[in-house]
């Protein structure tokens, strides 16, 4: 479904991602991990094109992202995102945050976009506060309804960039058990996370990255277990400590 | 297309335009920053000293001044200093004022209410804490602000005051609506004596552009470098 | 003080037999409101449209936006308008120019061209800075839900833009109403060139200026009013809002 292949982009003279290559099958779940400023958020950013990227290729269902004649708004209609800081537009009610892409992008009309709105919105236990504006809710209803956005244009997979790390401790879970619903229905997703608790539970693979590369790709089970890196090694224990 | 201009009616009109006009413009500008400036530092003063005996009277001043166009302001000082220059001086008729000198009075006051307003948000953007230390070491309010605060807010604030300058430099020209030959009256004597509007006026046009972007890249250059030093 | 007062001249008939002065300054009032609703309207839409372009991930529309505002921003608002009352009929095509020479009312469409291109430039500089002041994620969430870069100006970016540099861009209006006095040069009989007028036929100095500059103040507090109601209805619940610094003259 993604191919991301020998992916290397450079900021200027510094290069963040090097050489990089990976692959999400039709339904796999895909946790990236690793320390800041490995690249994590940089190469998630390359998959729908948000970030350019100066070598490789990735493609998504078959259709290349880099290519100049992708029809990027088109390709990002069918990839879902979920940003760090939810990105809700706060001028929009919660409402109107989903149904606007749906009229402007996917030509919905407003009923059938109201209705699938208030589905969705049902699904992540929201929609009570249907009406209200972004700047009402808690940072976990915030993040729940973000999600929402996303699948309201019926992805076909989704991108996570650390969905949880703006949130207050006591709303991690709420947004986590969207999350694993989520996975168990089948999408196809990769996650850039911290949450190890969530890569356990529903992650088929885990990648690991440390300052631009992809060091390690393996089986959760395995990555936890055996890790075969020492930076892999040194990252699990700082951060299964607490 | 250019054959009907005559481009010479500029050089040989420069050294009247830049001795007589532009040399009023600048002093103009300089002096009418400075007592902009002192004036307008009294005022920030006065709007941030708690009582209502001077701030009210300040506020007033500035709000007025900030209400109504400028070009109304010069025709009320230009009509209105002679009869307070009379009053001043006790005599018998309206004072004669200069040109220069009516000019200077008005810019001077009405630009102080703008630098007013950003000298009061430079004072407020020091700390409390800077007050409160210099007075804790025992000086007094006049002493903290004229030695502690004023002069770190004068450095913040510089840029600011100087684009304001370079606004004041702009302003100059309407004095050209009590026939006041500044550099635009200048040229638009020169054009309506020769009859080249087209060349007089373009003229004046590039030659304040270029002053005025010379002047803000330099402002711009000041404030990386202050801002690299902080 | 040798000065006579007469506070009664509003009331008596101006030089034209018609009106009386009272009812031209008001004539002026009218004039001052009409030219900045004008210019003011250029103003926002061009304001905002090179604003945006500064803003955009295209080094040509960038370079083109900053040249725009530093050409009407360094080159002082009477000169604009000299140059197109007195020289664009000039050096467009004869026919052309000879048209613009003749149109009735040259003065007030002079001035709304003049005075709108003059205050876009500043309109450009607020909506790029609070372009810039949104989260970098906005854009990109926009973009990332199949938007394309104009949808994601009009349906994200400028509505909060806008929301966010009210404050200024009231000062902004403020100065359009003032600076439609500079265009009593080029002849537009607007407030302040009534009371000029007014001083100049019936001497009574001080009472010409006081009204005018009671009606300039009583505009500003009815604008000031109106935007802070506007301001208000238009504010997005829950948002704190962003304190944009404030314009100079």
């Amino acid at each position: 479904m993604i191919k991301i292949d020998a992916i290397s982009k450079w900021y200027g003279p510094t290069q963040v991602l090097k050489d990089c290559s990976a692959e999400v099958a039709k339904g796999e779940v895909v946790v990236v991990c690793g320390p800041s400023g490995s690249g994590k958020s940089t190469l998630i950013k390359c998959v729908n094109g948000l970030e350019p990227f100066q070598k490789g290729h990735i493609s998504v269902d078959g259709i290349s992202v880099g290519d100049p004649n992708t029809d990027l708004p088109k390709l990002r209609a069918r990839i879902g995102m979920v940003f760090q800081h939810f990105e809700l537009f706060p001028h929009l009610s919660v409402t109107r945050n989903l149904t606007l892409p749906q009229i402007k992008v996917l030509h919905r009309d407003a009923e059938a976009a109201a209705d699938n709105a208030m589905r969705l919105l049902d699904r992540v236990g929201l929609r009570v506060h249907a009406d209200k504006f972004p700047g009402q809710l808690s940072g976990g209803q915030q993040q729940r309804v973000a999600i929402a956005r996303a699948l309201a244009m019926d992805p076909i997979a989704m991108l996570f960039d650390e969905p949880t790390s703006a949130l207050d401790p006591e709303m991690i879970q709420e947004v986590l058990d969207v999350m694993v619903a989520l996975a168990k229905d089948g999408m196809t997703m990769i996650v850039v996370t911290h949450e190890m608790g969530f890569a356990r539970k529903v992650a088929h693979r885990v990648v690991f990255m440390d300052k631009g590369e992809i060091v390690e790709d393996a089986p959760t089970a395995d990555f936890f277990d055996k890790p075969r890196s020492d930076r892999a090694q040194l990252f699990l224990s700082k951060i299964l400590q607490h | 297309m250019f054959a009907n201009y005559d481009f010479d009616v500029i050089w040989r009109s420069l050294p009247y335009l830049f001795y007589q006009g532009m040399t009023f413009t600048l002093l103009l500008t300089a002096l009418a920053t400075l007592g902009g400036i002192v004036i307008g530092t009294l005022l920030a003063l006065m709007r941030l000293s708690g009582t209502a005996m001077l701030t009210l009277p300040a506020a007033a001043y500035v709000n007025l001044m900030r209400s109504v166009p400028f070009v109304l302001m010069i025709f009320w000082f230009y009509f209105l200093m002679p009869y307070i220059g009379q009053w001043i001086t006790r005599s018998a008729q309206p004072l004669q004022v200069g040109a220069f000198a009516s000019c200077l009075v008005t810019f001077t006051l009405f630009e102080a209410a703008f630098f007013c307003e950003i000298m009061r948000a430079g004072i407020q953007s020091i700390s409390r804490g800077q007050m409160a230390a210099a007075q804790a070491l025992g000086m007094t309010y006049p002493t903290a602000m004229g030695f502690i605060v004023l002069p770190q807010a004068f450095r913040n604030m510089a840029p600011v005051l100087l684009t304001q300058t370079i606004i004041l430099f702009q302003d100059t020209s309407l004095v050209y609506v009590i026939s006041v030959t500044d550099f635009l009256g200048a040229a638009s004597k020169v054009a309506e004596r020769d009859g080249r509007l087209v060349e007089m006026y373009t003229f004046a046009a590039v030659v304040y552009f270029i002053i005025s972007l010379a002047a803000s890249r330099t402002v711009a250059h000041l404030q990386r470098r202050i801002a690299i030093i902080r | 003080m040798n000065y006579h007062w007469n506070w009664a001249i509003f009331w008596e008939l101006s030089p034209d037999g018609v009106h009386t002065y009272f009812q031209t300054l008001l004539l002026g009032t009218g004039w001052t409101l009409a030219t900045a609703a004008c210019a003011w309207i250029i103003a926002l839409t061009l304001g905002s449209l090179v604003g945006a372009l500064r803003t955009m991930p295209f080094a040509a529309a960038v370079r083109f936006g900053n040249v725009y505002v530093e050409l009407f921003r360094d080159v002082p608002l009477l000169v604009q308008m000299f140059l197109w009352y007195f020289v664009v009929p000039e050096i467009v095509p004869h026919a052309f120019g000879t048209w613009l020479k003749q149109l009735p009312n040259a003065s007030f469409y002079t001035a709304v061209v003049a005075l709108g291109l003059y205050m876009s430039a500043r309109v450009a500089e607020q909506v790029r800075a609070g372009i810039l002041s949104l989260p970098r994620g906005q854009r990109q969430a926009a973009l990332a839900l199949g938007l394309t870069l104009p949808q994601t100006y009009a349906y994200v970016l400028l509505p909060m833009t806008y929301r966010i540099i009210m404050p200024p861009l009231t000062s902004e209006l403020l100065n359009t109403i003032k600076n439609s006095a500079v265009a009593l040069t080029i002849g537009l009989m607007e407030l302040t060139a009534r009371a000029r007028a007014m001083q100049e036929f019936s001497f009574q100095v001080f009472e010409a200026f006081t009204a005018a500059t009671i009606i300039y103040i009583v505009i500003n507090i009815v604008v000031t009013l109106a935007m802070r109601v506007v301001e208000r209805r238009i504010a997005v619940p829950g948002y704190l809002g962003f304190k944009a610094p404030a314009a100079g003259h």
